[in-house]
């Protein structure tokens, strides 16, 4: 299925929640959506029968200066089509539905996110540091992040 | 029969005792590191590479310089061990180990103690190092450690049944436990082992399957009585680190080293003894002189120990479960039907 | 022995203690520094819990702060056992995102180079697995034919493992006279020699006993967790980007994409993912062999460098099939000289993550044969 027929799709089931398209090549095609909806969204798409996206193959974090944003890449190995959904979250209150309860690798993939990048996924069964010590400071990945000089009594920047 | 040469030789009991103890102790420690040297060279040679070459003519020295290494380093005890315990442990083994030697007849003319229940004895003292290996892997409050001794507490204690079925056939058959008798009873031409049924009419060709039998059955015990590959699980070190002997270092771990070799070759003994014709030359009275019979004897055993090692570089580790119903299902069962095999033949011969 | 695993205990009848053991991170087989905090009632696994992120340095932040050559070798290093593999989907990402179109010989000397290394790759994997099984001896003479495919790749970038040989627009350094005799004298050597670990390793009783039917991974659980290469294959799934979405020119070869099917146990045991990376090299070899019969031997690799690497504004997810799976970068460029964010999707991060699913209720002794099979280098766990 093209990238387009996804977006039909989708648009038809949640409206106002998929706002719009960015398929310019040689990106992937992107569907920015509503990050509140998030989980209904991934949840339709992964059990409507046409869409079947059962392959979450990426979270990729972002930070757009205010915002902060995350990239989830879906692809189906039914059907073997790919997209992307792009949500946009302001910096000060960065939530996102979970969707580890729906592919499970979300587990691993959203607890990075928030380590590296600071964007809390609400109905996470354990949101805990994975990559940097569990009692570290500040997501490091953020532009405006600011190394600590000491760790434990070791100085860090090197 | 004469028991032992060094008595003839001096009169003063005490100092032949001293020198009877003293001979094993000797051949113990050669015979260490003859078997370390084998084991580098002979794993060098299974994987395609040279080994040590540096030490000496071709790397020879090198076990000596293992030696040297390893009492040179620093002895630790960990702070939450148990010392005593801890300290005891290794010592506690090899005693067991070099114990054993007792009763191994090298040649007809050196059996350092001379008592008639030789093989009863080698075989209960053989279980007294499994208290060092518990203690030691107890004592050293480590989880590997634990876990390392209640798996080699489970495997000996485990094979030492069919290993004793085993035993058992052959005193049958030999009508003692004497080893330097089931020793002498095989005397002549090889057919005359117990592997071949022993000495005996035409239809003991009846009784080979059975014998060869118990002899593969005491074989694959004695692998997993000396904690040698595939049945090496508790030192298995992509596991459990290196079992009970996790924490010891210096010469608290060359003993446990050393007690493993011992180990290794009183039951190549047993084996050689029981099975093999011990001291007795295989071609009847070629090569079979006073001065020979110690030879064959060590040659025999050594032909096991390169056995083992040879096995060890070549089969991968079995898992603990399968190592339970390999003794329990299949060596048990077997060992009786070969037990009775053996019993009727002793019965009707 | 296909009935007869899962041990099952009815624990309400025992007042038993459960003892918690951490696995690493020091420990021989936990392949670098993984901790698994793991569960043990008795000697069987109830639960593991990893630990990751000792090897951590934040990759990602490192590549915003560096201009888009000066990536490469940071991603040598992820996983350092297939880096020729590695580069490979950023510098394909960069070279999309520019509009370049490489020559010819470099596409087939990248899929020469990448098919080398993969065999090296699951090389070493079905080496460290024999290992962790106690057989000793396959790791020497895995190592040993290892060596040839070094030598090669050695002699055409001058690292042994970390090569930064893929350029954007072609290659480092083109290749030396000798390279067709060598590469097929290498895949001769390969081919010859392969079927001995077959009979020593993977065909030995003792080993089909301990991997066969452990570490059962169904193919929805492998797809749910987002497990790929020869953990998804090994479970009976055909995908290979290679196959599926040619990138390159993987379209011109043939070669059959292998999967598990459960010959000796169940589909998706360990033995499954083992017997899949050791089918691999042999298509491996296929692959490399016509590939260097197409290759055209002369011509300029470094013919279509761009000036200044500098892409335009935009953002890719480029991938690619590595040996231990996808390996995907998700570039994001403002149009300045160093990349806005890069984003690793890192394979065996991914496949790691199951672990715990697929290993409850097996022995401890098994654990240490599932994260075996597993394949992680912990480079790219930890980025």
């Amino acid at each position: 299925m093209q990238a387009q027929e996804i977006f039909d799709k989708l648009k038809e089931k949640f409206n106002d929640d998929i706002l719009e398209l960015k398929a310019d090549a040689p990106s992937d095609p992107i569907i920015l959506i509503n990050g509140a909806e998030l989980f209904n969204i991934a949840q339709f798409m992964r059990d409507k029968e046409e869409l079947d996206f059962d392959y979450l193959v990426d979270l990729i974090s972002l930070d757009l200066g205010d915002n902060l944003g995350a990239i989830y890449i879906f692809y189906s190995m039914k059907h073997k089509h790919r997209i992307a959904l792009k949500a946009i979250v302001p910096k000060d209150n960065p939530i996102l539905p979970t969707l580890e309860n729906l592919w499970r690798t979300a587990d691993w993939l959203e607890r990075e996110a928030w380590d590296l990048m600071g964007i809390k996924f609400e109905g996470h069964h354990n949101l805990i540091r994975i990559l940097n010590p569990y009692d570290w400071e500040g997501h490091p990945l953020r532009k405006d992040y600011v190394t600590p000089e000491f760790y434990h009594g070791m100085k860090v920047p090197y | 029969m004469e028991q032992n040469f060094v008595n003839m030789l001096i009169e003063n009991p005490w100092i032949a005792a001293l020198i009877i103890v003293v001979i094993p102790l000797v051949f113990v420690v050669i015979y260490a590191l003859i078997a370390i040297l084998g084991e580098l060279k002979i794993a060098s040679f299974v994987q395609e590479r040279l080994g040590p070459m540096r030490t000496g003519w071709k790397g020879t020295m090198q076990p000596v310089a293992e030696v040297v290494k390893l009492l040179q380093k620093e002895d630790i005890t960990p702070d939450a061990a148990d010392k005593p315990l801890f300290n005891l442990a290794p010592f506690l083994m090899f005693a067991a180990a070099f114990a054993g030697f007792a009763v191994i007849p090298f040649s007809p003319y050196f059996l350092p103690a001379g008592i008639e229940l030789g093989l009863f004895y080698v075989f209960a003292i053989g279980s007294l190092g499994v208290i060092g290996l518990v203690m030691g892997g107890w004592a050293s409050n480590n989880k590997y450690s634990l876990l390392g001794a209640m798996r080699s507490v489970a495997q000996i204690v485990s094979y030492e049944i069919p290993a004793a079925i085993a035993i058992l056939s052959i005193a049958t058959l030999s009508g003692s436990l004497n080893l330097n008798v089931i020793s002498d009873n095989q005397s002549g031409w090889f057919w005359n082992w117990y592997i071949f049924g022993g000495p005996g009419p035409w239809w003991k060709i009846l009784v080979i399957p059975f014998t060869l039998g118990l002899g593969l059955i005491y074989l694959i015990s004695t692998l997993a009585e000396t904690n040698r590959t595939p049945f090496d699980i508790p030192e298995g070190e992509s596991e459990i680190v290196a079992g009970y002997h996790t924490e010891y270092s210096g010469m608290k771990f060359a003993m446990f080293f050393f007690a493993e070799y011992a180990n290794m070759f009183i039951v190549a003994a047993i084996l050689m003894l029981l099975f093999f014709g011990g001291w007795n030359s295989p071609f009847g009275d070629f090569l079979n002189q006073w001065w020979m019979q110690p030879v064959w004897f060590i040659l025999k055993a050594f032909f096991w120990v390169f056995l083992t090692i040879w096995l060890r570089w070549t089969l991968p580790r079995l898992r603990v479960d399968q190592l339970m119903y390999m003794s329990w299902k299949v060596l048990l069962p077997w060992g009786f039907v070969c037990f009775f095999a053996v019993s009727l033949f002793v019965m009707l011969k | 022995m296909g009935e007869k695993r899962k041990i099952e205990l009815d624990y309400s009848q025992l007042d038993s203690e459960r003892m918690r053991l951490n696995v690493g991170p020091q420990h021989p087989s936990t392949h670098g520094v993984l901790r698994l905090e793991v569960e043990l009632d008795g000697e069987i696994v109830t639960d593991v819990i990893p630990h990751v992120g000792y090897l951590h340095r934040c990759f990602e932040k490192h590549c915003e702060k560096m201009e888009y050559p000066m990536v490469t070798p940071y991603i040598d290093r992820l996983d350092y056992i297939s880096s020729m593999n590695n580069e490979w989907p950023f510098i394909m990402g960069v070279e999309q995102m520019m509009g370049i179109k490489v020559p010819e010989k470099v596409e087939y000397l990248r899929v020469i180079v990448s098919e080398l290394n993969r065999i090296a790759n699951h090389q070493i994997a079905i080496a460290t697995f024999g290992l962790d099984a106690g057989a000793f001896t396959p790791l020497l003479w895995l190592f040993r034919d290892r060596e040839m495919i070094l030598a090669i790749l050695e002699k055409l970038s001058g690292g042994r493992l970390l090569y930064n040989y893929f350029r954007v627009g072609g290659m480092a350094a083109d290749i030396y006279p000798t390279f067709k005799e060598d590469v097929l004298a290498a895949i001769s050597q390969v081919r010859k020699t392969n079927p001995e670990i077959l009979n020593l390793l993977l065909l030995n009783k003792i080993f089909i006993d301990r991997t066969a039917s452990v570490g059962i991974l169904p193919a929805d659980v492998a797809i749910n967790y987002g497990c790929t290469g020869p953990m998804l294959r090994g479970s009976g799934v055909p995908y290979d980007l290679r196959r599926t979405e040619p990138y390159s020119i993987y379209d011109r070869f043939d070669f059959e994409v292998q999967i598990g099917k459960g010959e000796v146990g169940t589909v998706g045991d360990c033995w499954d993912r083992n017997i899949v990376r050791y089918r691999e090299i042999e298509q491996s070899c296929n692959i490399i062999e016509q590939a260097i019969n197409q290759m055209p031997m002369e011509g300029d690799v470094k013919e279509a460098f761009p000036k200044k690497v500098r892409p335009p504004k935009g953002e890719i997810y480029c991938k690619a099939e590595n040996p231990k799976g996808e390996l995907g970068f998700y570039i994001v460029s403002d149009g300045k000289n160093n990349p806005e964010r890069v984003k690793c999707r890192s394979t065996s991060f991914v496949n790691l993550s199951v672990l715990p699913e697929i290993s409850k209720g097996y022995m401890f002794a098994d654990l240490i044969m599932i994260l075996g099979s597993i394949d992680i280098v912990l480079g790219e766990v930890d980025r």
